[in-house]
């Protein structure tokens, strides 16, 4: 499979924008403008983008609190995202639901599940209604690795194999759930190596490379169109932050930052493009421009918007008023 | 209209079969649903007969409450509108994230983008089973909005109820009790539906009020019938569903009779009764010529010897004696 040079500029393009955004996220955090707490998918850009370019317009996603870059591939508005980090009126749960429960139906995005093992019994469900209607779309479930070692991932795979869901389960690897490291917490090194158990495939991909990230789940996406079922992709990778804006991150050896940072997913991709001639500093600045400005843009729009009436706050309940 | 006597076990699995031949969304997910030829159909037989027709409609899963619930829950904010089956109520605890934190918030929580058209049905009350598969939680789901939560007590309320849970766009809980699969009772032939929020007034009386929940509310109808023949006019009320709660058929007849009891198969402490009695307190208190009585079992696991059960559950002779001791105030 050959990515056009276009698609890449595209995956270095919202790989900085995650960034970015999730920065601009971070500091409003830190001056008291979000509140509760922000986790950002800060070094995990890779694994977001590379995923998420790999579906259409009409397959469904569940994401997870990290990567906000994901809602804006998947079609949400990056003002109206803030908006919601934010807890405004304008935000695409009216500011109901933060950071962690942003949903956006007209992009089918299926929102994400903050009680984390949660994610795959709804995945479940919404491909089977694709595959019982037959509609030619595809679920992305994304979790961390943290989740993968709750109960319903077994529950939830397991069926989604029996039923040949078309399905694609994609474990955000980023080493650490909260402070507890996956190394401590799982007793095999690899999430991907659990699909032999419900008998379906699993590949182990390197989590900063987007290019092997979007290969991997394009095929996966296909094999599920195809009726071939479910697959397990473990995308390894590391959360360069703390687990939220609350966490000053002293549980982690400095060597182990310092390793990871060399091999930071934007830093590398962008040395693979100058190194292929598609990216240059003049291009680079252009970019690294245009999305300052867009989020710039998204911040401003957000920071103008109205808090939401309190009352509005028992609104939305129950779906129609007629029988509350 | 027509009718004729049907069990509730029936009454269920004629609302189940007409509402898949309305709608092509509709299907049942659980444990032996159908079970493949020769096998359960239900735990309690509520889907037999169903695969001649819907075969491809009965999702039967492994043992996984919470991925029941939660794979509902998808399909449903997807254009489906599942009925997931769950064996024993007691079982729902393994389901209850699911149910409460994902089923009934997804709509609060996107503003409305999803809804969450499931039914989830479960079979509750003590029938000697032991203290895992006898019990009947109400309050808890009555605490979660976003929930509509639904016990209806014969089978023309259960099959109405049931279709207007199924058309529902909103997450219900179906509660069926296990010793009522059996009874029998007038269903019409054509079709109908009942509209939750509506209590019914199962006999009218003028002395005392009783408000009595799902398997209770028969119990509280015999002991009405007793009564009347000692010369006291009850009147019995089934709120039929708890989430929302018809007060104003409650209050109306509390202020009639001014004096209240409300009867409910839960453990006392903390349950539906409390809720209701707080209620009528608050909203009837000028009414009110005597303390709300409140009838339930004691805070006790349901034992799977008789005798213990029975000890702990309540029962006609306690609805009496509550009755009259709000009649002696």
């Amino acid at each position: 499979m050959t990515i056009s040079e276009e698609l890449m500029l595209q995956m270095y393009r919202y790989m900085v924008l995650g960034r970015l955004f999730e920065q601009s996220a971070e500091q409003l955090t830190h001056k008291g403008l979000i509140p509760g707490a922000f986790h950002t998918g800060i070094g995990e850009e890779a694994t977001h983008v590379g995923a998420c370019l790999a579906l259409t317009h009409k397959d469904y996603i569940i994401p997870t609190h990290r990567g906000h870059v994901a809602d804006i591939i998947k079609g949400a508005d990056p003002g109206r995202l803030m908006a919601e980090i934010l807890g405004r009126a304008t935000g695409y749960c009216g500011g109901r639901g933060g950071s962690v429960h942003i949903a956006d139906a007209a992009s089918n995005n299926l929102g994400v599940q903050a009680v984390l093992s949660a994610a795959y019994p709804v995945a479940v469900g919404a491909a089977l209604t694709q595959k019982r209607a037959n509609t030619g779309r595809i679920v992305l479930a994304m979790f961390g690795d943290g989740a993968s070692l709750m109960g319903t991932f077994h529950e939830a795979l397991n069926l989604s194999a029996i039923w040949h869901l078309p399905v694609v389960w994609v474990c955000v690897n980023n080493q650490y759930a909260m402070s507890t490291s996956f190394a401590e917490a799982s007793a095999i090194a690899n999430v991907a190596d659990r699909a032999c158990a419900y008998n379906m495939p699993g590949h182990v991909v390197d989590g900063n490379d987007v290019m092997a990230v979007y290969e991997t789940v394009r095929e996966a996406r296909e094999r599920a169109l195809a009726g071939g079922g479910p697959t397990l992709i473990e995308c390894k990778t590391y959360r360069q932050g703390g687990h939220s804006t609350f966490d000053t991150n002293p549980y982690r050896p400095q060597e182990e930052l310092d390793a990871w940072s060399k091999r930071d997913p934007i830093t590398q991709f962008e040395q693979r493009l100058r190194e292929r001639g598609i990216l240059d500093e003049k291009r680079i600045t252009q970019i690294a421009d245009g999305v300052r400005q867009q989020v710039d843009e998204a911040e401003e729009f957000a920071l103008s918007s109205p808090e939401p009436p309190p009352e509005a706050g028992v609104e939305f309940v129950f779906r129609s008023s007629e029988v509350e | 209209m027509t009718t004729r006597e049907i069990t509730f076990r029936d009454a269920l699995n004629e609302a189940l079969q007409e509402e898949m031949g309305r709608e092509e969304g509709v299907f049942i997910i659980g444990q032996d649903i159908y079970g493949g030829p020769g096998g359960y159909q239900g735990a309690f037989k509520v889907t037999k007969g169903l695969a001649k027709d819907f075969r491809d409609r009965l999702l039967d899963t492994p043992m996984i409450e919470q991925t029941i619930v939660g794979a509902a829950v998808g399909a449903a904010m997807t254009g489906s509108r599942p009925v997931a089956e769950i064996m024993f109520e007691d079982f729902i605890t393994l389901a209850m994230d699911l149910l409460v934190n994902t089923a009934a918030k997804t709509h609060y929580m996107t503003a409305g983008q999803y809804c969450v058209p499931i039914v989830v049905r479960a079979a509750c009350g003590a029938v000697g089973v032991g203290p895992q598969h006898s019990q009947t939680w109400t309050s808890w789901f009555m605490h979660i909005p976003g929930l509509y939560v639904v016990l209806p007590s014969t089978p023309y309320d259960a099959k109405g109820l049931l279709k207007t849970a199924i058309r529902d766009d909103n997450p219900v809980l179906f509660l069926e009790h296990k010793k009522l699969y059996n009874v029998k009772g007038r269903v019409p032939e054509e079709e109908y539906e009942i509209p939750f929020g509506e209590a019914r007034v199962l006999c009218p009386g003028d002395d005392v009020t009783v408000v009595a929940i799902g398997y209770m509310a028969g119990l509280a109808t015999q002991v009405a019938g007793t009564l009347r023949d000692q010369g006291l006019s009850v009147e019995v009320i089934d709120p039929r569903t708890l989430a929302p709660l018809d007060l104003e058929t409650i209050f109306q007849s509390v202020r009639k009779t001014h004096k209240v009891v409300v009867v409910a198969e839960d453990c006392k402490t903390a349950g539906p009764t409390a809720e209701i009695a707080a209620l009528v307190s608050e909203a009837c208190f000028e009414y009110l010529d005597a303390p709300v009585g409140r009838v339930g079992a004691r805070d006790a696991p349901i034992a799977h010897n008789v005798g213990m059960s029975e000890y702990i559950l309540p029962d006609a002779a306690d609805i009496h004696e509550a009755v009259q001791r709000v009649i002696a105030w």
